[in-house]
């Protein structure tokens, strides 16, 4: 059995086409000045090269950095400067400042978007909802594809150490650079897309390097209002290319203002709690006594999720101080006919953000009717039950636990075994999973770290 | 401090509640700070006496710098949230929080946050923040960050306050393990707290005083303030969050108001004041073509007046300017139209570049590509902070 739900794709760039005009166009020349290696030869952009600083959280430390108020950071400022050209040069297709936005009233602040422009002139297509982790598939569309115009600039980080710029730099495909590329359906201003090492069209999937080239992309830009955010597949990831969004909204999310439960704090710092009184269930992670550790912390958990086909959205809120993990199940009660249809004909596809509290609405009288509870109970469709976010939590603990006590080689070598073997990838199992929780392993005693 | 930003937080008070106010507002017995969001950073303006013993800063320590320099790692993020939401809001606050004092311990104090609205335009002038320490330490089940009014509604609030804390480190059915200890002052920082009904009292009454005597003073200027918005801001004025969100943007840049006569400059950066010598009220309100030199070409000038602005956006061009004492440099102008969040065009903004040959600070940047992002950043500002509950318009 396969499960399976049809939903607009997201268009992202210039160069997705229509899967069928995709093939018909295979074969001749590109001369689209793309990524691959037709075009890739002796291409340049820019580089931004950032300071991996890892931080020592001992108090005074971060006290004496809270105080210094730092000018628009020289990222910040960048990303800014070359989405606002590509907007001058017409690459997008609508002006996302033109779509209407509003606050809903209410004790939580939801957001409401008006985007009629967004899925426009595309065909619902089917995608696969009940494998996480699927291979990458070259045949479909992939980041690899857009035009060298779409890349704001590569990301990586400096090798000597101090903050680099190189508005010309040629592209080292041997060292395959991450890139930052527009989105051209934005859902806000500075809408783009974070793409760890392109080059070797990795599936979507948390890594630990990966996940820390996110979050030092939040802390370098060092704005609590730059957000990013991940969904894996069957948590509405459309393109199984590996790939973080991110865009800026100057307004504190619902989630980020939810009352948190602490559950506890990890030999290397990390604080864990529970979100409470928030339609969806999901943990926080902060602290840790490096950023690596914080990273690491959250990649494990996330690979826990992936590798126990348990599809997941994660955002990085204020400046990576504070990392949400929602496991979700909204596209598996979709694909099983169990979503009430007034909550499908909104096609609100509840992703990280919407999960977050910004609801992108597709049709005027959604938005003109968006109320508190509309939005409560769309998400409240997308938690986890209870019982089974407990479950889910166990196994998380259980995989972070282990791997904070290993030395660092050994857990790359642990998560590299369980990369190999994945405990349950077929459709069928994610089912039974949902109904059957005695198959979850975890227990309570892996929480207690003495 | 810099001698302008200096000068900014002494007029803040005095040119709005006179100059005897701070003696006023220093024999007040209770812990608070004044902050002022149009000054660029939006940083205390005055400080209690009481406030400084509390914290261990002295005044020069204080003044000029924003509120965070209380907050440390234990500081609930999602407090600070509903702070900065407040201030966005232009709205009341109280919430539990942990603080830091100089020496860096941290301890739990009830912040309860009001604006000054200023009574002829409505404009938020000043946010009091009151600080009331909390005194032994009461949980509230593990839950964090629901404050005030919202206690009730909380699903765990209220129920258990007088919790003893150590039973709080076997909750949740034993599976919480609490590794940091309490601090070195033996208060429990970790967790939520509850301030009791005498502490919020206290907080409540602080801040009518400070608010009585604000609204005293402001009578001797002629410039009157209260605690409740009395007026919708008029056309013109911007809200205390966009000033704030545009304080941080560093480039010189003015926003002008497209519907008003004459295209008025309503908001001129730090930046811009610094390259053209101007203070801020010598330049609010007034068209900016009042800045351009005698050698500007008239042709492009003509193309800037408010006639044919909507023609000159999105291009880059060379205007001479004229600043305060006369001189007259050359200038990259580029002009952008910025809509809020209702997706209308709210503002023009102008930004300028200090001639092209100043290159050696852009870090490999075209001049055009600062201003861009300039043009972004003012974007998401305005659109960020015009996005108000709908309830509250």
């Amino acid at each position: 059995m396969m499960l399976k739900i049809k939903r607009v794709p997201t268009v992202v760039s210039n160069f997705q086409k229509e899967e069928g005009e995709e093939a018909a166009r295979r074969g001749g020349g590109c001369g689209r000045n793309c990524l691959r290696s037709c075009c890739i030869q002796g291409a340049k952009l820019p580089l931004y090269a950032f300071k991996r600083v890892d931080k020592a959280v001992n108090e005074k430390g971060v006290l004496q950095h809270e105080t210094t108020q730092p000018p628009v950071a020289f990222l910040d400022s960048l990303l800014l400067g070359e989405w606002e050209d590509r907007v001058q040069r017409g690459l997008f297709r609508y002006d996302v400042t033109a779509c209407e936005t509003k606050v809903i009233p209410g004790r939580y602040g939801f957001i409401a978007q008006l985007n009629e422009g967004r899925h426009l002139k595309k065909r619902p297509t089917e995608f696969r909802v009940d494998k996480v982790l699927q291979p990458f598939d070259g045949n479909k569309f992939n980041f690899t594809k857009v035009g060298q115009e779409e890349v704001l600039f590569q990301f990586e980080a400096s090798e000597n150490g101090e903050v680099q710029f190189f508005p010309d730099a040629p592209v080292d495909v041997e060292n395959s650079p991450s890139m930052v590329a527009i989105n051209v359906s934005p859902i806000e201003y500075g809408h783009v897309l974070l793409i760890p090492r392109i080059l070797e069209c990795l599936p979507q999937r948390i890594d630990r390097e990966s996940f820390l080239l996110a979050l030092d992309m939040a802390v370098e830009a060092g704005n609590p209002y730059f957000r990013l955010g991940y969904n894996s597949l069957g948590a509405f990831a459309t393109i199984n290319h590996l790939h973080f969004q991110a865009y800026y909204l100057a307004v504190p999310f619902p989630i980020e203002k939810a009352p948190t439960k602490k559950i506890t704090t990890l030999d290397v710092g990390v604080q864990i709690s529970e979100l409470v009184n928030y339609p969806v269930r999901g943990l926080v992670f902060e602290g840790g006594n490096s950023l690596r550790d914080l990273s690491d912390t959250v990649s494990d958990a996330c690979i826990c999720l992936q590798n126990n086909n348990i599809p997941y959205n994660v955002l990085i809120a204020d400046c990576g101080k504070r990392i949400f993990l929602l496991p979700q199940c909204y596209a598996e009660k979709q694909a099983l006919g169990e979503v009430r249809p007034e909550l499908l004909d909104t096609q609100v596809n509840p992703a990280v953000w919407e999960i977050s509290g910004h609801m992108v609405l597709k049709r005027k009288k959604d938005y003109e009717e968006a109320s508190e509870e509309n939005a409560w109970s769309l998400l409240a469709e997308v938690s986890l039950s209870e019982e089974r976010f407990q479950e889910v939590n166990a196994l998380i603990f259980e995989a972070i636990s282990y791997n904070a006590d290993a030395s660092g080689d050994e857990a790359e070598n642990l998560l590299q075994d369980a990369d190999v073997k994945p405990k349950t990838h077929e459709g069928v199992d994610a089912i039974n999973q949902r109904s059957c929780p005695t198959m979850v392993t975890g227990n309570q005693e892996c929480l207690v770290q003495q | 401090m810099e001698p302008q930003l200096a000068a900014l937080i002494r007029q803040s008070i005095a040119d709005r509640y006179s100059l005897f106010a701070p003696e006023a507002l220093a024999d007040l017995p209770d812990t608070f700070t004044i902050t002022d969001p149009c000054i660029s950073g939006h940083p205390i303006v005055f400080a209690s006496r009481a406030f400084l013993k509390m914290t261990g800063y002295s005044t020069h320590e204080v003044l000029g710098r924003n509120a965070r320099l209380f907050q440390g790692p234990r500081t609930s993020r999602s407090s600070v949230m509903e702070i900065r939401e407040a201030i966005r809001e232009e709205r009341a606050v109280e919430v539990s929080i942990v603080n830091y004092r100089k020496d860096g311990t941290p301890f739990w104090m009830l912040f309860r946050m009001s604006p000054v609205f200023g009574k002829e335009d409505g404009r938020v002038v000043h946010f009091v923040g009151v600080q009331v320490p909390i005194l032994g330490r009461r949980r509230r089940s593990g839950v964090s960050s629901c404050d005030g009014d919202r206690v009730s509604e909380c699903v765990f609030g209220g129920s258990c306050r007088r919790e003893v804390c150590s039973d709080s480190l076997v909750e949740l059915g034993g599976r919480v393990l609490d590794l940091d200890s309490a601090d070195s002052q033996g208060l429990e920082i970790e967790g939520p707290c509850e301030a009791n009904d005498l502490e919020k009292r206290i907080a409540a009454t602080a801040v009518s005083n400070i608010l009585s005597v604000l609204s005293h003073y402001s009578e001797s200027t002629g410039r009157l303030v209260c605690g409740n918005r009395c007026n919708l801001p008029g056309p013109g004025l911007l809200t205390s969050s966009l000033n704030i969100s545009l304080g941080r943007i560093k480039q010189s840049f003015v926003l002008m108001d497209p519907y008003l006569p004459d295209v008025p400059i309503v908001y001129a950066s730090d930046a811009f004041l610094k390259l053209t010598g101007y203070s801020r009220h010598e330049v609010l309100g007034r068209t900016w073509i009042f800045l351009s030199g005698p050698d500007s070409d008239p042709s492009v000038l003509h193309q800037v007046s408010p006639f044919r602005l909507y023609s000159f956006f999105s291009s880059f061009d060379l205007v001479m300017m004229t600043s305060k004492d006369s001189s007259s440099f050359w200038n990259l102008l580029h002009i952008s139209p910025i809509r809020n969040a209702t997706g209308k065009i709210a503002y023009l903004v102008g930004v300028q570049n200090e001639e092209l040959c100043k290159n050696q600070d852009r870090q490999g940047r075209t001049p055009e590509m600062w201003q861009l992002s300039v043009v972004g950043a003012v974007k998401v500002a305005v659109r960020s902070s015009s996005m108000v509950a709908c309830s509250s318009k």
